[in-house]
């Protein structure tokens, strides 16, 4: 820094001193001779033999600035500076430059370049020109007054609603896109890389409280919420005092339920034969069309799918009584309602299906 | 969950767009604190720095008491950075007094809201600006840039003294300008170093006659003018230093379309002037060019011919009608197109 001052002798005070052009700076790094050869002198003769010193540096300096070439201003002469030699720090680190968006490093990677286009783009409909987005768009969507009906459309559908909510869907996707790229620059970069005037804030959820700013709770929230605290006591709310027009809380969820402990009607009895019936049912094909499995079976295991449609799920019904479909679900829950030979065949077909995979 | 927040006026965006970190940096801001238990002087002092340099509001004074910031003690920096933070100042000075260090003054800069440096100094001697009048005659105008002059050995060899000649500069340079006017240099900063106290002058330039084209200059005190007596400090570590220290990359200029440099006119422009239409151009319409009136002069002289000439008058008259039929409009469009 300080070498990379000029240095000059001054000839008026003896020694050497520093210019610095650019901050107006002009410093002379000796004692002032007659400061400190020791002569006594009172406060006021010292004061103004530090002003005097000063005048001698700040004549220097105005002795360069006046002989610098300059442009004559209306309201004075103006003198180009050089830079600041003295470098002095910054207040703020050095910009970061935006990190790529999931898309520029794609494109980087194919070499897709980016194409200007016109703003203006030309309206077939209106036949004029117009903005390419934004208000007064071309081919705006919300300026279609009428819309064909095509020979696919389903009846009863409103086509105006279905462009609106794909032009939501759309908006939708960007903002998450946007999101995605900003929580991924703040995972790269840190705090710095996301532009100045964005931020990354965590959202609460409603029910554990925290206000989510610009959305307020439904009704519905609220009594969520309400029916969640009201339960979270010790007695899970049995023996806590109600607030007049309380409702009772809503969404309480499952709980456990015991079985009494003497029971005259039988409740043991069904559900141990429950048990019973689905241990026999694994090994019980009573219920079995052979024929119509075997062909299912051996679709499945080409897997060419049939050329009717659905072809697996008629293989699932291949078996005699399964009945309903919802009898046929694989998970068998509903199993429960049905008769035993649908159970059954829910089963095997569970079987099938494993069997076939391997 | 995380969530975009976005500023919610266009107002708040450009606040945080100004405080965004730029390539070319603005100005730095002063903020002027207050300790727990101050003085009349160094009150004063914290006032006249803050009138120094509030043009452009480069300059924010708070009032209250901090009892939470010490500076040089460790946890004592936080409300400090808080205070950094919330309003963008990254210089401070903070003004306390206590038994063992009477009217202090802290000078500190911040990098990024984390503090760089301070430098600890006590204040004797003070005279405000207006005690002094402000050099009032040639009072310098508010906002100017000022210029700096140090003298002492001691500004090259004692390091503090080094510190203190960088944080003054820093303090008070202002804006970073390419030009400026010679009319407009009335300001120094004058610092002289005897013994282990700084003499810090303000005073203001004047101009006088000298018969060369250099005037001589005058110094009057303009205030604040105050012994600083050096006491603590502390540097910068190097890695911060560093940091802090990085240039920003030099940029190729844009090359800027339809201006051109002439050795003789000097700067020269080209630029679009879009076709006149002279044709519709709104004219005053003279009585002397109706159509009536040409046709009646038009007749006085052909029947004054006629007369001379005797014979033929209904002839000319016609022609004469014939010649006058187009509008004054359409000759001079086919004139100016």
């Amino acid at each position: 820094m300080a070498s990379e001052m000029e240095i000059e002798t001054l000839p008026g005070a003896g020694g050497e001193h520093e210019l610095d052009l650019g901050n107006l700076l002009v410093a002379h790094y000796r004692d002032p001779v007659t400061l400190s050869n020791g002569t006594a002198m009172s406060e006021a003769e010292r004061d103004v033999e530090y002003v005097e010193q000063g005048r001698n540096l700040v004549q220097v300096l105005v002795d360069r600035l006046f002989n610098m070439p300059s442009t004559v201003d209306k309201t004075g002469r103006l003198v180009t500076l050089p830079k600041p030699s003295f470098q002095l720090p910054r207040e703020k680190p050095l910009p970061k430059p935006r990190p790529m968006t999931k898309w520029e490093a794609f494109a980087q990677t194919k070499g897709i370049k980016k194409r200007k286009r016109s703003k203006l783009e030309f309206d077939e409909g209106k036949e004029e020109w117009r903005r390419r987005h934004g208000y007064k768009r071309v081919n705006d969507e919300n300026d279609i007054p009428i819309i064909e009906a095509k020979a696919g459309d389903e009846p009863g559908e409103d086509p105006f609603l279905k462009l609106r909510e794909s032009k939501k869907e759309r908006v939708a996707k960007q903002d998450k896109n946007q999101l995605e790229n900003l929580k991924r620059a703040a995972k790269q970069g840190g705090k710095g890389a996301l532009p100045s005037t964005l931020q990354l804030a965590a959202t609460s959820l409603a029910v554990t409280g925290g206000k989510q700013p610009g959305q307020k709770l439904s009704k519905n929230d609220l009594g969520d919420a309400a029916g969640l605290a009201s339960t979270a006591t010790a007695s899970i709310g049995k023996f806590d005092k109600k607030l007049p027009g309380e409702k009772p809380a809503k969404k309480l969820g499952k709980h456990r339920k015991f079985l009494p402990v003497v029971d005259g009607q039988g409740k043991e009895k069904e559900l141990i034969t429950n048990v019973m019936k689905k241990v026999l049912a694994e090994n019980d094909f009573s219920g079995l069309d052979v024929n119509k499995a075997v062909r299912a079976h051996n679709v499945e295991e080409s897997g060419k799918p049939s050329k009717k449609v659905g072809g697996k799920k008629r293989a699932e019904g291949a078996f005699k009584k399964g009945g309903s479909r919802k009898g046929m679900a694989p998970s068998g829950k509903s199993g429960k309602k049905s008769s035993f030979g649908g159970k059954s065949g829910g089963k095997a077909g569970g079987k099938e299906r494993k069997s076939s995979k391997r | 969950m995380l969530r975009i927040v976005k500023p919610k006026t266009k107002r708040a965006k450009r606040e945080l767009e100004k405080r965004a970190p730029k390539l070319e940096e603005n100005s730095k801001k002063l903020l002027l604190l207050h300790g727990t238990k101050t003085t009349a002087s160094i009150k004063q002092v914290l006032s006249d720095f803050y009138h120094l340099r509030k043009e452009g509001g480069k300059a924010i004074k708070y009032t209250k008491k901090n009892d939470a910031i010490r500076p040089f003690e460790g946890g004592g920096e936080t409300s400090l950075e808080f205070l950094s933070q919330k309003t963008d100042c990254s210089l401070f000075a903070f003004g306390s007094h206590s038994k063992k260090r009477p009217n202090n003054l802290v000078f500190g800069r911040m990098f990024d809201h984390h503090v760089y440096d301070m430098m600890e100094v006590g204040i004797e001697d003070f005279k405000s600006i207006e005690t002094l009048g402000g050099g009032r005659k040639a009072a310098p105008q508010a906002g100017s840039k000022p210029c700096f002059a140090f003298v002492g050995e001691k500004f090259e060899s004692d390091p503090k003294f080094r510190h203190f000649k960088e944080l003054i500069v820093d303090f008070m340079r202002g804006e970073v300008v390419e030009t400026i006017n010679l009319q407009g240099l009335d300001r120094v900063f004058l610092c002289v170093a005897v013994g282990d106290k700084v003499i810090f002058k303000h005073c203001a330039i004047r101009f006088k006659k000298s018969g060369t084209k250099v005037p001589r200059v005058e110094l009057i005190e303009a205030g604040p003018c105050m012994n600083m007596v050096l006491r603590r400090n502390r540097e910068p570590s190097t890695d911060l230093r560093k940091e802090a220290m990085r240039l920003a990359p030099k940029t190729s200029k844009k090359k800027v379309k339809n201006v051109s440099t002439d050795s003789l006119a000097g700067k020269v422009g080209r630029m679009y002037v879009p076709a006149q239409e002279v044709g519709d151009m709104a004219l005053t319409k003279m009585k002397g060019l109706k159509r009536e009136r040409r046709a009646e002069a038009a007749a006085k002289a052909s029947s004054l011919r006629n007369k001379s000439e005797s014979g033929g008058g209904d002839v000319t008259m016609g022609e004469a009608e014939n010649e006058f039929a187009g509008s004054p409009n359409k000759k001079l469009k086919s004139k100016g197109t």
